[in-house]
């Protein structure tokens, strides 16, 4: 009989968090379900319990009330740390241990697991490479390494004993913007290959929109506002509070979500380096424009004004002028826009490697954002 | 003045002062010195510092803590002394030579050691706890893999500052007892008057010298104890300056 697998891997049910001396609760009755290999970020303004949540589901932090159970079972049948060995963690501060090497501190729950010798050297050399880290840092200690080197050894260290499931509590909130754009796309390159179940903790809605498979937006005081895609979001943020925490621009950020391939391209004004100048004219009339695009087989030679065509010869045999604007067809639509309006004829070349797909203009992004 | 600097020499090339069996001479008086300080030391080692781990770590008996420090600050160690004499004297248990001055010299000890063994596991950075708990680490782990590692600087200077203090006060044991080491010579000299200046003098001498041999053999301890890793950047902190001698 074949055997069902839940696409919930992480389930909050009912979850409540009243601290010890204090009356309100810091989470008031959370539910929510996180799907197997997805990325979902709890963002938030400080005081909702986006950490607290984030610390329930490993028990650093116990819950008053309510279950949460990772794939399939109440995380309470086993004691904590049993539980935590099977669950990466990664904290803002990081928190090597500074007393021990690069290589040890990576090993640290393959030998709690009680792995071998060999096994446990093995995988600290995959996770080096994995992580981009250079092999002889394995003797180093961690404070002879750079901030974005120590964030990428938390991760390692957290990756270890290849956990299906990862907390990241503001991993990088401490590091600088550079560093941190960099690792956000590691972050994103690692999970295409590896689909871990991952709950994100931050407070920045933009890391939320660029890292999340689905976004939690909690209120002060633990309360769930939207949970969503972050396209659903940002088309239809749930009420005011979610609105307003998405901030200005909301559009711009919906469009960096959208591919331009998955925008209305159009062939475009374009005709094989064949054609007729008679041809030309007309494919430009109809498409509304005084210039016209020419077309080597599956490559966009150029293009040329209209009225700079010799009639005597086929398009091709003119000189065109280069496109100053092409574009990959996984650009994000803000990208292509960003490229539009730096370009006289209005428009973005897209290609899919070196495949001409087809043009892109300005009006098809607007109509991409109205719906 | 001359006068005088004759005599502290004469003193220190005195027949059978460096004889390794005479009970009068140095060795023997360093060794009998030693032995009351380090037993102390070490008891008060073992009695303080298990206790102040686990509640550190457990992050209670705060306020426990802080009164420790307060009453070793308060303790005159003499009075101890005398106490603990008395207390010997009168029930005949255990003899009054050696194991009054060392209870002294314990209750001494315990105030420092049980501080800076506190402070010095609170004070372990607390992500790098966490990230340890996180880990899967149980809490027995985080205690001996984590925390001690890291305190063990800050919990040995604890330990230094005691030794020094009771190398000191072991001294004065030598007015109540018939123990006190290098005391002997301050005590019995000062007896003698005028004339015993110079027994004085060169009983103040090796004590001071024996201090800072204690002083200069801790550091060293405490390089060697404290984990690679965190040596450049975790500066030795005295935290608690603890009962005055």
């Amino acid at each position: 009989m074949p055997e069902t697998v839940s696409q919930t891997m992480i389930e909050l049910d009912q979850v409540t968090k009243v601290f010890a001396g204090t009356t309100d609760p810091a989470v008031d009755a959370l539910s929510l379900a996180v799907p197997r290999g997805e990325l979902v970020v709890l963002v938030g303004p400080s005081g909702c319990g986006k950490t607290t949540t984030l610390k329930m589901i490993n028990r650093i932090v116990e819950p008053t009330s309510g279950t949460i159970t990772i794939d399939g079972q109440d995380q309470r049948t086993r004691p904590g740390y049993a539980l935590r060995r099977d669950i990466g963690y990664v904290i803002q501060q990081i928190g090597l241990f500074p007393h021990k090497t690069i290589e040890r501190n990576i090993a640290t729950v393959p030998r709690l697991l009680g792995w071998d010798t060999h096994a446990i050297t093995a995988r600290v050399d995959e996770l080096l490479a994995l992580m981009d880290l250079d092999p002889a840092m394995r003797s180093r200690y961690p404070a002879e390494l750079s901030g974005g080197q120590r964030q990428r050894v938390g991760v390692a260290r957290a990756l270890a004993a290849d956990p299906p499931v990862m907390l990241m509590d503001e991993p990088y909130g401490a590091v600088d913007p550079l560093v941190r754009a960099r690792l956000q796309d590691q972050l994103l390159e690692l999970q295409a290959d590896l689909a871990k179940t991952i709950v994100f903790v931050t407070h920045d809605i933009d890391e939320a929109i660029k890292l999340g498979d689905r976004i939690a937006i909690l209120n002060v005081g633990g309360l769930l506002e939207q949970y969503d895609t972050p396209a659903e979001i940002l088309r239809a943020p749930a009420n005011d509070f979610v609105a307003s925490f998405l901030g200005g621009e909301r559009s711009l950020k919906r469009l960096s979500l959208i591919a331009a391939r998955d925008a209305e391209l159009v062939r475009g004004p374009v005709v094989p380096a064949d054609a007729s100048v008679d041809e030309a004219k007309r494919v430009g009339a109809a498409e509304g424009v005084d210039w016209v695009g020419v077309l080597d087989g599956a490559r966009l030679r150029g293009w040329m004004w209209l009225n700079e065509l010799d009639p005597a010869k086929a398009v091709g045999d003119s000189p065109t002028r280069d496109f100053r604007v092409w574009i990959q067809a996984d650009t994000s639509l803000r990208g292509a826009v960003d490229a539009i309006v730096n370009t006289r004829n209005q428009v973005a070349v897209v290609y899919d490697g070196d495949h001409y797909q087809g043009m892109l203009f300005i009006e098809s992004v607007s109509r991409e954002i109205l719906g | 003045m001359s006068e005088l600097l004759a005599e502290v020499a004469a003193w220190f090339a005195a027949e059978g002062r460096w004889s390794l069996t005479d009970s009068g001479g140095v060795p023997f008086r360093t060794a009998q010195h030693l032995y009351v300080s380090v037993t102390a030391t070490v008891l008060a080692v073992l009695i303080a510092i298990p206790p102040a781990l686990v509640l550190a770590h457990r992050r209670t008996a705060e306020a426990f803590a802080s009164a420790v420090v307060n009453i070793g600050r308060a303790i005159p160690s003499f009075g101890l002394i005398v106490i603990f004499w008395l207390i010997a004297a009168r029930t005949g248990w255990l003899g009054t030579d050696f194991w009054p001055l060392v209870g002294a010299l314990v209750a001494l000890a315990l105030p420092p050691i049980f501080t800076n063994t506190y402070t010095a596991v609170r004070e372990v950075d607390a992500p790098t706890v966490e990230a340890a708990r996180g880990m899967g680490y149980d809490e027995t782990r985080i205690l001996t893999e984590i925390e001690l590692p890291l305190a063990t600087p800050v919990m040995l200077a604890g330990v230094r500052l005691a030794f020094v203090q009771v190398i000191a006060t072991t001294a004065i044991g030598a007015i109540v007892t018939n123990g006190g080491g290098l005391g002997r010579y301050i005590v019995d000299g000062f007896a003698q008057g005028v004339g015993g200046r110079a027994t004085v003098i060169g009983g103040a001498l090796l004590l001071g010298a024996l201090t800072l041999l204690a002083e200069a053999g801790f550091g060293g301890l405490q390089r060697l104890l404290t984990p690679t890793g965190v040596r450049r950047d975790t500066p030795v902190q005295d935290v608690t300056v603890g009962a005055a001698g």
